[in-house]
């Protein structure tokens, strides 16, 4: 308690930890940066005071091409960090485990596999990349897919309440069920459909305009506000099930509105752009160590997810410049030692 | 009564542990179940504590149906210290004992006065103002369990339901808990309920005792009415000599079995 302060004004107080206001302020600043930096690539290279003022100066030449191509692309990418990352931190308190995220829900996998089956039913169909059927369809059926295979794993885990164990092992034995349909779908499918597949399901931002800004930022704005309020019941609900319903709170309804909300968060998140790996696991974890809280702080969570994501794009368009590869790619290469040494430390 | 269990059935999934059993806790008593292994004195408790559902029949706080209330009312007058909690990782003794204010707090007041100066009171009353900094897992069992039931005072209720509070504990330790609870008793006139394993601890600390075999209440009064000789056999099955607490003029069960 060292650690918080209590700010107090008549009937209300509020409990302040400054390590986190820190983390997050800092945070939204080098995100400002590297999402700047972003910006600068493309056909046209900028400077940074050229992306700085095709943003706010509406006269700039560069303003249609910041507006219309530029700023949503780096949006949807630091809001899809955020949304993920935030998943990752309510889930990773309430399974009071680490290594859990949303893939454990089934939510990616479960995306993942509906998407493949969407490209590789319809593709040759509708003549390619192009069309209606991949502009909506394919983040419709990645929000549906995330619902399904959460409702799966929780159907499943459900045993007259929710144990964040047992949910854990189920997510991931449904995970792996998934994963091998998904591969069983792209060598059934068409060598050209599964080639556009494979470019979603290993997460990219690449041609992200508003149409995948907007879905995500509406789910912020409403979910943010949601599981802040929920942040008392995190709290609480890392104690057993028996001293929780003691302290007064209703434990699974609690418990589902927070799962519910995550779901949606990676749902919509995975939708926008496919299942960018390992933020939601690592994002967390970063900034609990950060923050020295005690679970993962949410706010500081999403401020990490969205640094994470971005610096990870920015990486993914710049190391092997012109060739872009997927910015899934790169959280996974980076992630990958990370989930190594998270289970190390496990171990010990 | 504060608390009453009507007719109530008890039990997890198809297996009934207690059937039809009734049973009332007076004000200001400290009531203790006692009973063999697996005879429903565990399940009674976390069924007059709301933590777990009645199959049938109704528990009244109050007079009111605890299942009626909403749990955070509930909260405010009842605390419930279940059997063997445990908290995250690295919690603080002062974060475990905050904890208890959880009832008392909304969003917009989230640490008051009001919950600084219970959560101190609650732990200089446990003896654990000096270690509020220490992580919990650095404790002794007895000081742990002291935070534990230092959480629960913190909650402010004047109502306490501890489930086996001394399990796991040397003697001196049980002894040190008891104490705690007596004094809680006797300074503010709390309402306390326990299940114990110790008859003599029982015997010595509560005013009532509740003598449970396979689900029912076979004996309920006063220690010296309900320790006989014959309720030992019948409950425990037991063959014991029931002689007078030298210290305390309590009953003091002495188990006849074997000896050299």
């Amino acid at each position: 308690m060292t650690s918080t302060l209590a700010l107090r004004m008549g009937g209300v107080s509020w409990q302040v930890r400054p390590r986190g206001v820190a983390v997050t302020l800092g945070g939204l600043a080098l995100l400002a940066l590297l999402m700047a930096m972003n910006m600068r690539i493309g056909d046209i290279r900028m400077s940074l005071a050229e992306v700085v003022r095709g943003t706010f100066d509406v006269t700039s030449a560069h303003n249609f091409v910041i507006m219309e191509l530029r700023l949503p692309r780096a949006l949807t990418g630091a809001l899809v960090g955020a949304a993920l990352a935030l998943s990752g931190a309510i889930i990773q308190s309430i399974a009071r485990n680490p290594l859990a995220s949303p893939e454990i829900l089934g939510v990616t996998t479960g995306a993942s596999v509906a998407v493949v089956a969407g490209v590789v039913a319809s593709g040759s169909l509708y003549g390619g990349a192009a069309g209606l059927l991949t502009t909506v369809g394919t983040p419709v059926l990645a929000l549906l897919g995330g619902l399904a295979g959460a409702s799966t794993v929780y159907a499943l885990a459900w045993r007259r309440g929710l144990d964040g164990y047992r949910l854990v092992l189920v997510g991931i034995g449904v995970a792996a069920v998934f994963t091998n349909v998904k591969y069983w779908l792209l060598t059934v499918g068409d060598v050209n459909d599964t080639a556009r597949a494979m470019v979603w399901i290993s997460g990219s931002l690449n041609g992200r305009g508003w149409e995948h800004v907007v879905p995500v930022a509406l789910a912020l704005a409403v979910l943010v506000p949601l599981t802040l309020l929920g942040t008392r019941s995190l709290d609480a609900l890392r104690f057993g099930d028996d001293t929780v319903t003691a302290l007064g709170v209703r434990v699974d309804p609690a418990r589902a509105l927070m799962i519910l909300a995550a779901v949606l968060l990676a749902a919509v998140a995975t939708a926008s752009a496919g299942p960018i790996a390992f933020v939601a696991l690592a994002a967390p974890q970063i900034a609990l160590r950060l923050t020295r809280c005690a679970r993962p702080p949410l706010l500081s969570s999403a401020v990490v997810g969205a640094v994470l994501t971005s610096g990870a794009d920015l990486l993914a368009r710049t190391v092997f410049s012109p060739i872009e590869l997927p910015v899934g790619v790169v959280t996974a290469v980076l992630g990958a030692p990370y989930l190594i040494h998270l289970i190390w430390r496990a171990r010990k | 009564m504060r608390l009453q269990a009507v007719d109530v059935k008890l039990g997890y999934g198809d297996r009934t542990i207690v059937d039809g059993l009734d049973l009332g806790i007076e004000a200001g008593t400290v009531t203790t179940i006692i009973g063999p292994n697996g005879c429903g004195k565990s399940t009674l408790l976390r069924a007059l504590g709301r933590l777990l559902k009645p199959q049938g029949g109704e528990v009244l706080l109050d007079g009111k149906r605890i299942d009626r209330t909403p749990t955070r009312e509930v909260a405010k007058v009842l605390g419930v210290l279940p059997q063997a909690p445990t908290a995250p990782e690295g919690l603080t003794v002062a974060d475990l004992v905050a904890r208890g204010r959880h009832p008392h707090q909304t969003w917009y007041r989230q640490w008051s006065s009001d919950d600084e100066a219970a959560v101190g009171a609650a732990l200089s009353m446990t003896g654990l103002a000096d270690l509020a900094e220490r992580p919990l897992d650095e404790l002794s069992g007895g000081q742990r369990q002291r935070a534990w039931i230092s959480m629960a005072l913190a909650q402010g209720t004047d109502l306490l339901l501890l489930d086996e509070p001394t399990t796991f504990l040397d003697l001196a330790h049980q002894v040190e808990v008891l104490e705690l609870v007596r004094h809680l008793h006797g300074a503010a006139g709390r309402t306390i309920v326990m299940v114990l394993h110790d008859l003599n601890l029982a015997a010595r600390y509560t005013d009532r005792l509740v003598a449970m075999r396979d689900g029912r209440v076979v004996a309920a009064g006063e220690p010296h009415e309900v320790l006989t000789e014959e309720l030992l056999r019948a409950v425990f099955e037991l063959d014991a000599k029931v002689i007078a607490d030298p210290v305390a003029g309590t009953p003091l069960v002495v188990p006849i079995g074997t000896h050299r």
